[in-house]
């Protein structure tokens, strides 16, 4: 019965890589910000088993500011992303070039 | 880690495949209930690695809160007509992309592999047990060690009420709001 530690930080770190490349390549606007919480998401992982492996209960403390600061996030994000379908009409990222000619 | 093998292995490939799917479906709304179960696979490793008070707050802020806002806003947009937008980028752009994340991938994993893990902290399970268990012990940390920090997070999350009641009130007096509440 047991695991490991390269293997759980592999697993963090593939679902991290995932999330990222979402937020490269995708351009609707909610589906980057579901990336962003899978990076968030991958990055507390990571603290919990270092907290484990390490036996050491900061890395739990981290992630719960992390917790708090990803909801704040997301509120805000979202806000945002009313914000700009109501002046665009569109949540494709294409067509944010107000500052264009 | 002491946790058993089956399990994490499930969870993971779980997570692992919910989030592929959540980068490459169509739909907005199947991308966030995808995200719904990665969040529950998240908390069932944190469970097991015994960070239960980590696992419950990721089922309840998470896969509660966050997730629930996510789908209100996609219903509130209409935006949950499928549009894939990633056939339209350039395919040598996506290809490129997709090699250099599987590079650092390669990269992370064979350093992983290579570090020593050594048991350094006070915080062994059994020490955990014998003073009350993950969550009491959190907590005493919580309101000694990290105070300051812990009433602080009140100011930033009043600040981002504040933040998104402004962001996202309707302006019915401005001209280039007129539109509001129309049909798009």
């Amino acid at each position: 019965m047991y695991v490991e530690p390269w293997l759980v930080l592999s697993f963090s770190a593939i679902i991290f890589l995932i999330g990222l490349f979402g937020l490269v390549v995708r351009r609707n606007i909610l589906v980057i910000l579901m990336c962003i919480e899978l990076m968030l998401n991958a990055v507390n992982l990571t603290f919990v088993t270092y907290s484990t492996i390490l036996q050491d209960l900061t890395g739990q403390m981290a992630v719960f500011f992390i917790i708090t600061v990803a909801a704040a996030e997301s509120a805000v994000g979202l806000g945002l992303v009313i914000a700009l379908f109501r002046t665009l009409r569109s949540v494709d990222t294409k067509n944010i070039s107000l500052l264009r000619e | 880690m002491e946790i058993s093998p089956i399990f994490f292995y499930l969870f993971s490939g779980l997570a692992i495949f919910c989030s592929l799917m959540v980068v490459f479906k169509k739909n907005p709304v199947t991308s966030a209930f995808n995200l719904v179960l990665v969040f529950f696979a998240f908390a069932s490793i944190y469970a097991l690695m015994g960070a239960h008070f980590v696992a419950a707050l990721q089922v309840l802020v998470y896969a509660g809160a966050i997730m629930v806002l996510f789908v209100f806003v996609i219903m509130l947009l209409k935006a949950d007509e499928p549009v894939f937008d990633l056939r339209e980028n350039n395919k040598f752009f996506v290809m490129s992309v997709a090699l250099t994340l599987l590079g650092i991938a390669g990269y992370f994993i064979t350093t992983f592999k290579e570090a020593s893990y050594q048991e350094i902290g006070p915080y062994s399970i059994s020490a955990i047990e014998q003073n009350g268990g993950n969550t009491r012990v959190l907590a005493e940390t919580l309101f000694s060690q990290y105070i300051l920090p812990f009433e602080l997070t009140s100011i930033l999350l009043l600040g981002a009420i504040v933040a998104v009641v402004a962001i996202a009130m309707r302006k019915k007096n401005l001209k280039s709001n007129t539109n509001v509440g129309g049909k798009a």
